[in-house]
């Protein structure tokens, strides 16, 4: 039997925001433990939540660029369980009446364009940091608590079951973060945690519309983990029902370097979290004129940009998506396109040269003046340089933050042309290669390239290529 | 007269005119607290040293020229389940028994803001869970009318101390009675404001939506001076209420006449003790003659006013303990693993009256049970409110007993949580309605004081005030103080 797999993802995302959800603690990451805290995210006798109006904004901004419905009136609620990392032995979170409904995403899947549809966002506060002595907690001897975390703003996205491969949810999960870095919500640092996902998934006879039993895998910590686990876990569950076998639902870990998941608590034992209304904080109103402030305030988002790129710059719609996908980068384009009318070949500069000479050299895009990029394909455009300097120049451009103009100046990099300076170097080259001569006559064109770049590496690089080859041929004729 | 007999208006008076010094006045109560607390046992802790120096300060504000606030040297009592930065805080529990919380109640923020010394941190049924102050995990306090009975609770520490004048005024907390029973069981004024009137910044709570911290004083001018001084917003409780506080103290002498007066079916009448029901009578009977409209309001939903109210303390207050893990302050016991480490300074922290109520709570909120006891209790306490609200349309102010007996014996209703609740009868249908109300002392019963209940729509603590100010004025007996003949006899702790 061929199997499809169901898959929704439950994304928790770090907002950002200076101060946590409900006291002014810093939010800053990687300082020294329990060093941002204060006796309310602390869970200290006495001490009440006041709600971080910022937080609430940018997840009603995140909520409105994923078409969610943002409720008028939504309601906080304890989430109780015990944890050392829990200062209050609850959650504040939502429960039954989350901050926004529905929504969707449209994704660009390899088979076509389709909605991920949304149940929810809500709102809710991160825990603290737990770092064992052990294996785990039941294991360790003892272990240590870090409280700078508890209390981050968390905003919690949970799509409805409509992604049906581990690349699909890799895909997604790739928009979303876009999306969200777009918006400005949050940094979405995978690997400083401000950006965690939880799938749960199931399968189901293709065609079939009923949904199976479904597994919930976790300790996913990229984008890569996320799809492999789903891919794993979809295999396991495909032998236990091809082998005739009921699937139990169980949360299960992803094990990165065994590359796969391993059931870890069988889910009918799940804690039973109590949630009731959290009486110290009001329902959370959001009047309608609030919202679209809020609305107002939203950057254009990326499907919005990779159309424009397209129509604008007349760029391809794959290029449009590659260069959306850093916006720092299609922003760095858009700035040096005001200046610079050759947009695709500006396009091909800034996507090729740029991105591999910044990788090579280390440099951050910020530091990297559009001007200079510009000045520089003026040189070329004016034939003052050629091709190879220009790569060269960028290099050091990039090194040294410095003018192209002035390097080329300095350096002695100008473009050697005319027959007075080519000629005798011309002549040079076929004095010392009569095979060569002999060979083009023959009609290998092999043999005149040979012979351009003796002269080339005789100007170190500084003529250009089309003129050599020309003289070549007057020459050889 | 000695200081410590005094009302704080009066002191208030002697202070401004410089007759006395505050830091003399903190002295008189210090000195009355050692020589009668050994009987009564209403402090936990006497902050003696910050008292002084608070008063000390104030002296020298006063000799400055400085303008300050009427009530500033009078010194105040503090139940211990409201936090005071470096002064000890145990909610009267095994849990919180060294605790120096680093933060102030925004409560104690204001009176050290406005020059009240603090004298100490009184005694309370463990974390305000109960009323009659017998589940204090360290004592019982006793009651100075008859010191086999209980003071009431769970702020009863607070009303002994200013019932004895060794305070003369006390801060009390009150979820479903805990300031206006033992102020009725103790002969005292005690306000329960509206919800949100007051900060519940640092009171640690018992249950939050239904928590208030309020005034407990000898008489109606002096509750209105320390209502006047802890009310208002705060930016720290999101419950609070950002309305201005009134002038309390200056309404006092309204008339009453004009005023509509409502007399609730429920709680008088039958099944409460004949002399609490004849106070009622005649309170009324007084407000009748001097011009008030009085006739009668049932509130239909009264009936299901306590076990509500048990549902809905009971669930938040299992959540609102679960942070007492040990992990990070407060009592904490190690275990081979962390779940026997919670459990173990869990065990240890509290007594079977909090574990009792942590248990009903937890099982109240489980998902097997929140539809059949937790749900109901919301749609109940919506019923009620809205009894209180209609019933607000026809009155100005409804009346009722306080309580059904007055003071019972230590012990009588120990071990029997559905009689203690009975004694809640009157306290809990307003509170869940988070309406004002007023425990006013008015005669008594079998040579025990007892109070008649009033309960204003939100924000009307004047009116409530003002009536109490009234009665004051027709009082039938002379003095409201207890005769505290046990200090002759002796045999203090
Ligand atoms: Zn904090």
């Amino acid at each position: 039997m061929v199997y499809e797999a169901v898959i929704g993802l439950e994304i928790h995302v770090e907002l950002l925001t200076r101060s946590k959800m409900f006291c002014g603690c810093s939010t800053a990451f990687g300082d020294k433990p329990n060093t941002n805290t204060c006796p309310v995210c602390l869970g200290f006798p006495g001490t009440l939540p006041v709600l971080n109006r910022q937080a609430v904004a940018l997840a009603v901004k995140a909520a409105l660029a994923l078409q969610g419905k943002v409720q008028e009136k939504s309601i906080f609620a304890r989430k109780n369980y015990f944890y050392p990392d829990l200062p209050k032995a609850y959650q504040i979170s939502q429960h039954d009446r989350p901050l926004s409904r529905g929504g969707f995403l449209e994704i660009n899947f390899p088979e076509g364009r389709r909605r991920v549809h949304l149940e929810r966002i809500h709102l809710e506060e991160e825990a603290g940091k737990l770092i064992h002595a052990g294996d785990s907690i039941l294991e360790a001897d003892y272990s240590f608590v870090d409280y700078n975390r508890a209390g981050i703003p968390l905003m919690e996205i949970v799509t409805l079951p409509d992604l049906h491969s581990g690349e699909e949810a890799r895909l997604f999960l790739e928009e979303l973060r876009l999306l969200l870095l777009y918006v400005g919500v949050s940094d979405c640092k995978m690997e400083e945690g401000s950006l965690r996902c939880d799938a749960n998934i199931s399968l189901r006879p293709a065609g079939s519309s009923e949904l199976g039993v479904k597994t919930e895998v976790k300790n996913m910590n990229s984008f890569r983990a996320v799809e492999q686990a789903l891919e794993s876990e979809a295999r396991r569950q495909e032998e236990i029902l091809s082998a005739g076998g009921r699937v139990i639902p169980a949360t299960c870990h992803w094990e990165g370097e065994e590359r796969r998941t391993v059931p870890v608590r069988e889910k009918g034992a799940s804690a039973d979290y109590r949630y009731f209304t959290e009486p110290d904080l009001p329902p959370l109103m959001l009047e309608a004129s609030l919202v679209e402030q809020l609305r107002a305030t939203l950057p254009e988002l990326p499907a919005q940009r990779r159309e424009r790129l397209q129509e604008e710059y007349g760029l391809e719609a794959s290029e449009a998506l590659m260069i959306s996908s850093t916006p720092p980068l299609a922003n760095f384009f858009e700035e040096a396109a005001k200046h610079y009318r050759d947009y695709r070949h500006l396009f091909h500069w800034i996507q090729g040269d740029l991105v591999y000479q910044l990788r090579e050299t280390g440099t951050s895009l910020e530091t990297v003046s559009p001007e200079l990029l510009i000045e520089l394909l003026e040189l070329l455009d004016k034939g003052e340089i050629n091709r190879p300097v220009a790569k060269e120049l960028l290099t050091a451009v990039l090194k040294k933050g410095a003018s192209p103009k002035k390097l080329v100046a300095s350096k002695n990099l100008g473009r050697i042309s005319g027959r007075e300076t080519l000629e005798p170097l011309v002549a040079q080259v076929l004095d010392e290669n009569p095979e060569a001569i002999e060979s083009f006559l023959q009609g290998r064109k092999k043999a005149l390239a040979f012979l351009v770049g003796k002269v080339m590496a005789l100007t170190r690089g500084r003529a250009d290529p089309q003129e050599v080859s020309q003289l070549l041929r007057d020459k050889i004729k | 007269m000695e200081l410590f007999e005094m009302t704080a208006a009066g002191l208030s008076r002697l202070l401004q005119t410089e007759e006395i010094s505050a830091v003399e006045v903190v002295e008189s109560f210090l000195g009355r607290i050692e020589k009668v607390d050994p009987y009564v046992k209403a402090f936990i802790t006497v902050s003696a040293e910050q008292a002084l120096q608070t008063a000390a300060a104030v002296d020298r504000q006063r000799a400055g020229g400085e303008k300050l606030h009427p009530l500033a040297g009078v010194p105040v009592a503090v139940k211990d389940n409201i936090c005071t930065k470096g002064v000890r805080t145990t909610c009267a529990s095994r849990a919180l028994e060294n605790f120096i919380p680093p933060y102030e109640a925004t409560v104690i923020a204001a009176l050290h803001r406005l020059g009240l010394p603090v004298l100490g941190k009184t005694n309370l049924d463990e974390f305000a869970a109960g009323a009659s102050t017998e589940t204090s995990a360290f004592f019982i306090t006793r009651n100075p009318w008859d010191r086999e009975r209980v003071p009431g609770g769970s702020s009863g520490g607070s009303a002994v101390a200013v019932s004895t004048g060794m305070a003369p005024l006390a801060l009390g907390s009150d979820t479903g009675g805990s300031i206006r029973q033992p102020a009725a069981f103790c002969g005292l004024t005690g306000l329960r404001p509206t919800y949100g009137r007051v900060s519940r910044y640092g009171m640690v709570p018992l249950a939050s939506s239904l928590d208030q911290v309020g005034p407990l004083a000898m008489d109606a001018t002096d509750c209105a001076l320390l209502q006047g001084a802890i009310a208002g917003y705060d930016l720290l409780d999101s419950t609070s209420l950002p309305d201005e506080v009134p002038d309390y103290g200056a309404q006092l002498e309204k008339p009453v006449s004009g005023l509509r007066l409502g007399i609730i079916a429920e709680q008088q009448g039958e099944g409460f003790d004949p002399e609490i029901n004849s106070a009622v009578t005649r309170a009324v009977r007084v407000l009748k003659e001097n011009g008030v409209i009085v006739d009668e309001i049932s509130l239909p939903h009264q009936r299901y006013a306590l076990s509500a109210y048990r549902s809905l303390v009971s669930a938040e207050f299992s959540s609102s303990l679960g942070r007492f893990d040990g992990v990070r302050y407060g009592l904490s016991q190690p275990g081979e693993n962390i779940n026997r480490m919670f459990s173990q300074s869990r065990g240890l922290s509290f007594g079977p009256a909090v574990k009792g109520r942590i248990l009903l709570g937890t099982y109240i909120l489980s998902a097997a049970q929140y539809e059949k006891y937790y749900l109901p209790a919301g749609r109940a306490r919506t019923l009620i409110a809205r009894d209180y609200s209609e019933a607000f349309q026809r009155f100005d102010l409804l009346v009722g007993a306080v309580t059904a007996t007055p003071a019972f014996k230590i012990g009588a209703k120990r071990g029997d949580p559905h009689q203690m609740a009975l004694a809640d009868l009157c306290l809990v249908g307003n509170a869940l309605a988070g309406v004002p109300s007023i425990s006013v002392p008015f005669g008594a019963a079998g040579g025990l004081p007892v109070g008649v209940q009033f309960t204003a729509p939100p924000l009307r603590e004047d009116i409530l005030l003002r009536v109490a100010y009234f009665l004051e004025q027709h009082r039938e007996s002379g003095t409201i103080r207890p005769r505290l003949s046990f200090l002759e006899e002796g045999g203090g702790e």
